[in-house]
């Protein structure tokens, strides 16, 4: 009999037997893992950049309070209202309350994890307010009633033809019969239907990839040009920021974009870097008239005092995601969570609780391929091991743990310990009967399911050098 | 001073799984250390606790950590036929006491002396020739511990290029993790299975006689599905090649097929 699957094992089977996600993300070794290796190949000082990187966001975690401070004063100068939102909930309620003071209908929207993590669309639509995703994933995404399944890449699990069906039905006003056969074809029929939103908006709402102290700026980087379209022509725009994108200068911010641009997709830097310093200045061609800035807490300041603070150094690339043979094998809708991958087994546990997400940090291998190619040198592997701490202090390890004690208790007796697997060893050489494997056993099936059990040679490699010790002795 | 008190003394830390699945490699492990002119001693040993650390219990780790530090006591190094337990044991230990005034200098000291098998025939013992041969096409896996934690990737290459007759044929994505991962191959068997297909195509795909590793868990994970996709290429641990003790058959293989 199989155990009934957690959550989390059930999502993985079904991804496992989608093939149309499994041809999706067959693309993750050849695409974003390829461009990385290459752009790093190309990069001799890019271990010392990632060290670099690290030291940047450790400091401005130390002092954080300082440089939230400083970034609140410096974008106030320069027009900018700072609004502070300790929970999800207060965030949303603040971004709808300037939406409802600008008098606001339709919003337009550029990618923004945390916009994700606090369940801003459902909110607005809630309260009767339009709002377009502009980026391409997240648009596709956002008519296919989907998250992320992705930090960059929201919308990595589909194929053009997937998207292909999901115009069709959903822009239904054009031509049934028309040729989508090419990607440059969806990507034209989406900027011709976000065109028009583009300019009818009221509100633009982006995130913000780092904050600069010293300025008072939010820098958005993109590669399809969709934030600025964003925060350039509605009258109100308003930055939406996690507390820990905070950095002092932007010299500290190049580094880090440096960073993120290879680490992620495998280019030197994003197509489209923008800085944002407030509202639109006296004599400016163009820009909103009013620039807001959401600082949105939502757990960060718990975790900061927590042993987990080195996950708030995470600048939101990917790679680790497209570097996990785990979510390249079932994808990031299987995590339950918005955040899927390493960094979201690490992060997810804080933000939704340890019952909710707690068993994500489970399923790893823990090879490490994930911290070996962080950024900012997120120790994730020990992270993980925090999270198994957690959930094995409270019980939640199951019929394992059972087991694990077992084994436990006899590691802990020597004597004991190499009586058992003599025994052990002796009883499986026989149960094999000269066999190399065993194709099924009863209390092996989770192995057995799916490969042969190697048997083993027969007693054990101790007993077999005391016996060797003893007749060489003198 | 005579030659002889020269050798270096290893205790050989020889790991759960070569104990009590493959006592073959442990043998091998002992040839190839005297063939590296140490004197090799094997003292009473479990387990390095490393299930029980990646499982979230410390207390258990820390306890089989302070057991495994005191059993290899007076040695000039300690040395596993296997990265993730030489791992545990040079880069766990101290993290796991370290905040134990008493013990946490004991295991930096015990974690400076510790070696993973063929990294320190190459690296310490700067070992020129190997006992055994081999003739054919092998090629070799990385295991991830090993690989990551210790930095061991160009010296088993080093060694294979010296095993008289073998030709190394690298496979694709030699560094991606196998699937085993200890618990999580029984606890995510579905994933697992999924990743570990993955490896036996890279491995097919450059028709190998024979796949080496230095890490039995990968080993049994990786034989364990080629055997069962009935694959011809036979898999051993990469010091039963090195030190020529290949009497007993490739691992998943019954003696008559050898």
């Amino acid at each position: 009999m199989r155990p009934a699957a957690s959550p989390f094992a059930a999502r993985s089977a079904a991804a496992l037997a989608d093939a149309r996600l499994q041809r999706a993300l067959a693309d993750v070794p050849g695409g974003f893992v390829a461009a990385r290796a290459r752009v790093k190949a190309a990069l001799p000082e890019f271990d010392a950049l990632r060290r670099a990187g690290r030291d940047i966001k450790d400091h401005a975690l130390a002092h954080l309070d300082l440089y939230l401070e400083e970034f609140e004063r410096n974008a106030i100068a320069a027009g900018s209202k700072v609004h502070w939102a300790a929970t999800a909930s207060d965030a949303c309620d603040i971004v709808l309350g300037i939406c409802r003071a600008a008098g606001a209908r339709l919003m337009t929207k550029s990618k923004s994890m945390v916009s994700e993590e606090i369940g801003l669309n459902a909110r607005l639509e809630a309260a009767a307010l339009k709002v377009v995703e502009t980026d391409l994933g997240e648009y596709v995404i956002q008519i296919r009633g989907e998250t992320p399944s992705h930090l960059i890449a929201p919308a990595i699990h589909l194929g053009p033809a997937d998207i292909a069906e999901d115009f069709r039905r959903r822009h239904d006003h054009l031509p049934q019969n028309r040729d989508m056969s090419s990607p440059a074809v969806l990507v034209a029929e989406a900027r011709a239907i976000l065109r028009p939103k583009f300019l009818a908006a009221d509100v633009g709402i982006t995130g913000a990839n780092l904050l600069v102290a010293k300025t008072g700026s939010a820098i958005i980087v993109t590669n399809e040009g969709n934030a600025d379209l964003t925060l350039t022509l509605p009258r109100v725009h308003i930055v939406l920021a996690s507390i820990e994108k905070v950095v002092p200068t932007l010299d500290d911010a190049w580094t880090l974009l440096r960073l993120l641009a290879r680490s992620g997709t495998g280019q030197e830097f994003t197509a489209y870097t923008t800085l944002v310093t407030g509202p639109r200045r006296p004599g400016d061609p163009d820009g909103p008239e009013e620039c807001h800035v959401v600082l949105v807490d939502n757990g960060r300041s718990e975790l900061l005092g927590s042993g987990l603070r080195e996950v708030l150094r995470c600048i939101r690339c990917g790679a680790c995601m497209n570097h996990c043979p785990v979510y390249c094998s079932v994808g990031g809708h299987a995590y339950g969570s918005i955040y899927a991958g390493p960094i979201g087994a690490v992060l997810s546990p804080a933000l939704l609780g340890p019952h909710a997400a707690g068993e994500l940090a489970q399923a790893s291998t823990f090879c490490g391929r994930c911290e070996s190619v962080c950024p900012v040198e997120i120790p994730l592997v020990g992270l993980m091991r925090r999270w198994r701490e957690v959930s094995f202090a409270e019980g939640s390890a199951g019929w394992n743990k059972a087991l694990l004690r077992a084994w436990a208790f006899l590691a802990r007796r020597p004597r004991l310990y190499h009586l058992a697997a003599r025994v052990g060893a002796t009883l499986l050489g026989g149960l094999a009967r000269g066999r190399g494997a065993f194709s099924r056993l009863p209390f092996a099936q989770a192995w057995t399911r799916y490969r042969d059990l190697p048997a083993p040679q027969g007693g054990t490699f101790q007993a077999q050098w005391a016996r060797r010790q003893r007749r060489e002795a003198p | 001073m005579t030659s002889q008190s020269q050798r270096p003394r290893v205790g050989l830390f020889v790991t759960c799984l070569v104990d009590i699945l493959r006592p073959s490699v442990g043998f091998a492990a002992v040839r190839l250390l005297e063939a590296a002119g140490c004197d090799v001693v094997v003292p009473l040993q479990t387990c390095c606790g490393q299930p029980a650390y990646n499982s979230g219990d410390r207390d258990t780790a820390r306890a089989l950590a302070l057991q495994t530090i005191a059993a290899f006591e007076g040695f000039d190094y300690v040395v596993a036929p296997s990265g993730s337990c030489a791992a545990m044991l040079k880069v766990h230990y101290p993290r796991l006491l370290a905040g134990d005034a008493e013990a946490s200098p004991r295991a930096r000291a015990f974690a400076e002396r510790v070696y993973e098998l063929v990294s320190f025939l190459v690296d310490v013992r700067k070992l020129e020739a190997v006992p055994g041969t081999f003739s054919g096409r092998v090629t070799y896996h990385d295991g991830c511990s090993g690989l990551r934690e210790l930095g061991i990737k160009r010296q088993p290459r080093e060694l294979l290029e010296r095993l008289k007759g073998a030709e190394l044929v690298e496979m694709a994505e030699t560094e991606t993790c196998c699937g085993f991962g200890g618990l999580f191959c029984v606890k995510y068997p579905d994933i697992s299975n999924a990743m570990v297909s993955k490896k036996t195509a890279n491995v097919t795909a450059v028709e190998p006689e024979l796949l080496l590793a230095g890490e039995l868990g990968c080993l049994l994970n990786i034989a364990g599905k080629l055997a069962r996709e009935g694959s011809r290429v036979s898999c051993r641990h990469v010091a039963e090649v090195l030190a020529g003790e290949t009497a007993e058959p490739p691992i998943a293989h019954a003696a008559s097929d050898a």
